[in-house]
This record gives C-alpha cells, structure tokens and sequence, in this order.
C-alpha cells in the first residue's frame, strides 16, 4: 500500500503528459491513469474463473475451521460454566477439534497460494496477449502499470481476507453465542490486517515471477515452488543447521542461548514463520514472550495473565516491519527489472 | 518536402550484446508524409521504432518525436505517437468498445468523450456492427482494423504502424490502406510505416528508407532510391533492330542520362533476324531511341521501355550484396 503512495508522489513531482483533452472538458473528471488499470484489474480478476474456485476452496477452508474449533469448544467445557476460559472468542480461530486444522492453520497454509494464483501471470500472459505492448505505448508510466497489478490484487485479497474473518466470526457469534469484547475484535481484526500484508509478499513475488518468466506455467510453478520450501523444507533445513551446530557442552548457558538464538533468527527469515509467530501472538494473549528461554526466575516471577492489546501487538511489531520490507525489497526487484526491460509484442 | 521535420533520428545505435540491431540511424521524418521504412525480416525496422517510443534505451544518439527526446520524455511523446505493433493483441474477455474506451482513458479522455471517440471510429474502421462483440471472435483483419482505431483515439500527431498488413487478405490490404492514405491527406498526419511488402510500400509511401542490417542504405522517393542504389539506372529500353552500327551506338553513348548500351546476345537457336540492345538510362529514352534508330533506316521490330520497381530495386540491391 505504500507503493501507492509513493506513485502518487511520483505523479505530483513528475512531468505531467500532455492532455490537452483534459482543460476542454473542464467539468468532467478525469480518473487517473493509474485508477483506470486498477479499476480494470480488479474487474478482471472479479471475473475470472481463478478467482471463483480460490474463493469456493477458502470458504469451503474457513465453514471447516468453525465447525472444528466449534466441536472442540463444546466437548472443551460442557456443562460447567465457570470454566469458560478467558478469549472465548479467540478460540474460534485458533482451537480445532483434532480432525480438522483451525482458522489460523488453514490461512497460514493458504494464503501464500491466494497471492501466488492472483499474482502468477500478472506480467507474462499481457505479454504473451500482446496487450503489455499496447498499453505501454499509451501515456502511462511502466511502475504505475505494475504498481496497478500490486494495488489492484491487493484490494482483492483484503476483500476477501476480511469478508472470510467476518464469516468466521459472524458465524461464531451465531453458533456459541458469546460476543467478542471490543480486545477480542481488534486481536482479530489486526491479524486480518497481518494476513493481508502477507498474502501481499506473496502475491508480490507471484508478480515478480510473473516479470521474470515469460511463461504463466513457469512462473506460476516457481512461485509454488518456493511456497513449498518455506512451508515443508525450511523448518527441516533449520532443524539440520541446529543440530550440526549445537554447542558440545549443554552445560555451557551462553552457548546454548547463542545458539537458540541463532535458529529463532534463522527461522524468522521465513516469511511463513513470521506470519504464523504474529498471528499466534496475537490469537492467544497469553504467550507473553516470543524467546523459548525464560529463566526459572523470569518463568516464576512473571504474573500469570494475558498481555493486553497493546503489549501484544508490541511484540510482534518487528514481524510486522520485517514483513513489509520484505514486501518493499520483491517489489523493488520487480520494479528494476520491469523498468527496463524491453517490451515487444508478444515476445 | 515541406515542413519541420517531426521525428529526427541523430546516430541512433542499438546494440544487443556483440550484436548491432540498429547502427548510426539518422533519418528524418516530416510533417503529414507517409514514410514508408523497408527491409527483411531482422533489419532493425522494430527495434528503431521501439526507440521512438522510448520502449527500449538506444545504446547511443538520439531520437526527438515532436522534439521531444524519446528516450528521457516517453510519456510525453506517447501521448503524441499512436503505435500499432505488428501483432496487436486486445482483451480478449472485452469487447471492441471496452478495449478503445480503455486505451482512451489511459490517455486521460473522460470516459463519455471515450465512448463517442470509440464509436465513431468504429464506425469508421467499419467495425460498427462488431463493437459489442468480445474481441477473442475477431478475425486477424478485424483486429488489425480495431488496432488501428486504437491508435487513432488519442488524435496522434504520428502513427507507427508495424508492419500493419501482415495476414490480412489482399482486399483487407486494400482497404486499410487506402485508410491509411486517407487519414495522412485529410486529417494531415505523419505515418511511418514498416513492411517488408514491397507493393504496399509502393503504393501508398511518400519516401521509402531501405533498411538492411541496421542501416539505413538508401532513403528517399522511388527515383532517389534507384539513383542512390544503381548510380541512376532507373530504366532500361530494350530495342530489337534489324542491324547494328557503331556509329549509332556512339550517338546514343552521347545521348544525356544514358548509363550504358549494350549488345545482348541474340538467341542462336531463334535463328532471328535481328539484333537486340539494351540501352540502361536515367530516365525515359524510348522514344528518342525509337527515333534515332529510325533516322540510322534501320527496322525497329520491338521496343520494350522497363522502368524499375521498388521490387526491382530491392531484389537488385540483395543480389548486389550477395555476390560481393
């Protein structure tokens, strides 16, 4: 979203194109190149066939998620109400009944696959039409062009994103009949905002494929390619780095501190796992830190109570930031490699 | 020819690794002629018009569309220069009127002045009855045809047209041609063209830039091409006489624009009864020859004037450089 701020910024300090159409017709507005792509991005990807099967699977993803935390609550405390445990409301998203995965799980897995099938041709199949050539000797410029693609997807994902969290939470109300307290909706809603940002590095780097390969079949398997690797071979790849590198003396503290602390910075640097460290923050108050080391005294000392909002969303402020300029460096890549690159018709 | 030149290109070079696309172009392009640019496939015709448009950087010199300098001012000279590519590709999910009001509104045309733009030109380019179908049931002429009403909704000052008449049939050729031409004559706009048909290029182009190999090798009006290219034998007579003298082949020597005479072998086995010549000249000689051939009371059995084509000229040159 800041892309677009910054292609506005463009079009204030930049040469302004010719219209002389523009003073004669005075009273009627004239939309920005920029919004006329945008506007025909998102009209595009509305009706497409992609669109509706990605939205059916999502659906289909979150109505089971509800049912499974929904059975897993009430086996959870039938009967005894004093037993309600505290974010009753969160557990919507974020327990499951052993059969099928949660809310949490099934976006986590998903939204990397929502970016990649919104973003994968988003370059290639215009050049292949042939309209990338077309549109590009039109007075426009080329980072609007592909800043259009990015804002446009984006809109799409936030519509959905949101549109499937209120769904879940609408038909939580309506199943359990416990109402959120306005904490419980800003958790939620903050990691709906969490999710977009994430679905947009995803969809970001379908983007960026989509510039790099000439072929939609190519860049949408690379795009998959490495969803794959981040979700099932990364953590394995983690895993093998700590155990080749564990300290010998597992009396040794710093060490075995300094090494931990070097898996945690080695997992962080998975995009997944940032998404899924900040979602789980916030879904659940009570993870108070995000070390796996607290000392006896740290462990025994701390009050035993949820973090509020605020604290919450404090730490996993820097998942947040790291999320964005990951983002912000794809789509600087895709910008230096769209900007000059040469553009004949279907080639 | 008159007027400012409106599209100047000074040295333009483009290289691709080891390979030279375009080299040292300079070439100008004047107010409302239809300029027609010439060669084989692989010349650099697309390259040189894609630098006009600042689509690609020229590895160096300079081209000015509009005085503008197309490499640091694209947009500005894109909202001036209509370009339709060689295979022009719509969408195809949108229909005729959807794809030019897009192109319109991208050249920042309100959306109701679009839509009048867009049906009258489709009116114009014959496609009235097509305007609400999608694009993806459109022939290749069909979208040749939308293509270049595409170009012609943002009022360009200049089109390019790349190689517009590819894979359409003769009578479509025809009609878009004769569309081209009109919109140069009446609504005064400057056309570059690119083609490697030779009669097309003929037919309709003020001046013609013969391009081979990323040079341009000869640039001008049918005669000044011949002339540049073959030193001015831009016609040849051939007389079919029933004797030949030395006398009289001195006298046409002597005459102005002849380049060369020659006898050519008769054929033997014809057993004919006369000799023939070819007499290569600047200009029209028939009949002074005819005349003089008459005065020498000699027979003239044939007289064949042959004047050389675009398609002469381009097949001259090739066989030129490829014995060299």
């Amino acid at each position: 979203m800041s892309e677009q701020g910054i292609a506005k910024v463009r079009r204030l300090f930049g040469p302004k194109g010719a219209a002389p159409e523009a003073a004669k017709a005075g009273a009627e507005k004239i939309t920005p190149p920029f919004w006329v792509m945008v506007h025909k991005e998102f009209g595009d990807h509305i009706n497409s066939w992609r669109f509706i099967i990605l939205l059916a699977i999502v659906t289909v993803a979150s109505i089971g998620s509800i049912y499974s935390a929904i059975t897993a609550l009430s086996e959870g405390f039938s009967g005894s109400y004093e037993a309600v445990p505290e974010f009753l409301f969160l557990h919507m998203f974020t327990v499951s009944n052993g059969v099928m995965p949660n809310f949490l799980t099934f976006i986590s897995f998903l939204a990397p696959l929502i970016g990649i099938a919104i973003g994968f041709d988003a370059v290639n199949s215009e050049r292949t039409k042939g309209t990338l050539s077309r549109v590009i000797s039109q007075p426009v410029y080329r980072d609007d062009f592909l800043n259009a693609k990015f804002v446009a997807g984006l809109q799409l994902i936030a519509v959905v994103v949101f549109a499937l969290g209120f769904l879940v939470m609408g038909l939580g109300l309506f199943m359990i009949g416990y109402p959120p307290t306005p904490e419980e909706f800003l958790r939620v809603l903050a990691t709906l905002v969490i999710t977009v940002v994430y679905v947009g590095l995803w969809l970001n780097l379908s983007i960026f494929f989509s510039i790099r390969f000439k072929q939609a079949a190519t860049s949408a398997l690379a795009g998959i390619a490495l969803w794959i690797f981040f979700l099932v071979f990364y953590g394995l790849i983690v895993n093998l780095i700590g155990q080749a590198t564990a300290p010998s003396n597992p009396n040794d503290a710093a060490a075995v501190v300094a090494h931990q602390n070097f898996l945690m910075f080695l997992s962080r640097l998975s995009p997944a796992y940032l998404f899924q460290e900040a979602a789980t923050t916030l879904m659940l108050p009570n993870t108070r830190t995000l070390n796996p080391f607290i000392t006896l005294e740290q462990g025994y000392l701390a009050i035993d109570a949820p973090l509020s909002f605020g604290q919450s969303l404090l730490l996993i402020w820097p998942h947040i930031v790291a999320l964005i300029s990951m983002t912000l460096i794809v789509f600087a890549a895709s910008f230096v490699l769209f900007m000059r690159q040469e553009i004949r018709s279907r080639s | 020819m008159a007027g400012q030149p409106v599209i100047e290109l000074r040295q333009l070079t483009k290289k691709y690794g080891d390979f030279t696309a375009v080299n040292q172009l300079t070439l100008d392009i004047y107010q409302g002629e239809i300029f027609g640019l010439l060669g084989p496939n692989g010349a650099g015709k697309t390259t040189t018009i894609l630098m006009m448009l600042g689509l690609t950087e020229p590895t160096s010199g300079q081209a000015l569309v509009c005085g503008i300098d197309a490499t640091r001012n694209p947009i500005q000279v894109k909202s001036r220069v209509g370009y339709l590519p060689d295979d022009v590709g719509f969408y195809d999910d949108r229909t005729a009127l959807d794809n030019l009001i897009y192109t319109a509104r991208l050249n920042r045309i309100p959306l109701r002045e679009a839509t009048e733009r867009a049906l009258s030109l489709l009116e114009r380019v014959g496609l009235a009855e097509a305007a609400e179908k999608n694009v993806g049931e459109f022939s290749r002429g069909m979208r040749q045809r939308l293509g270049l009403a595409d170009v012609l909704i943002k009022r360009p000052e200049v089109i390019i047209l790349d190689e517009p008449t590819l894979g359409i049939d003769p009578e479509g050729v025809r009609e878009l041609l004769a569309l081209i031409r009109d919109l140069s004559r009446k609504e005064g706009i400057t056309v570059l063209l690119s083609s490697h048909h030779l009669h097309q290029v003929q037919q309709i182009c003020d001046r013609v830039g013969l391009f081979v190999k990323g040079r341009l090798l000869a640039c001008g009006d049918m005669n000044d091409l011949s002339r540049q290219l073959f030193g001015g034998a831009t016609h040849t007579v051939e007389l079919d006489l029933s004797a030949w003298s030395d006398e009289l082949e001195q006298r046409i020597r002597s005459l102005e624009h002849v380049v060369s005479v020659e006898r050519v072998e008769a054929d033997a086995l014809a057993g004919s009864s006369y000799v023939t010549a070819r007499v290569v000249c600047s200009d029209d000689l028939a009949s002074q020859l005819a005349r003089m051939a008459l005065e020498h009371g000699l027979e003239l059995y044939g007289l064949r004037p042959t004047k050389y084509g675009l398609d002469d000229i381009y097949h001259r040159y090739f066989e030129g450089s490829e014995a060299s």
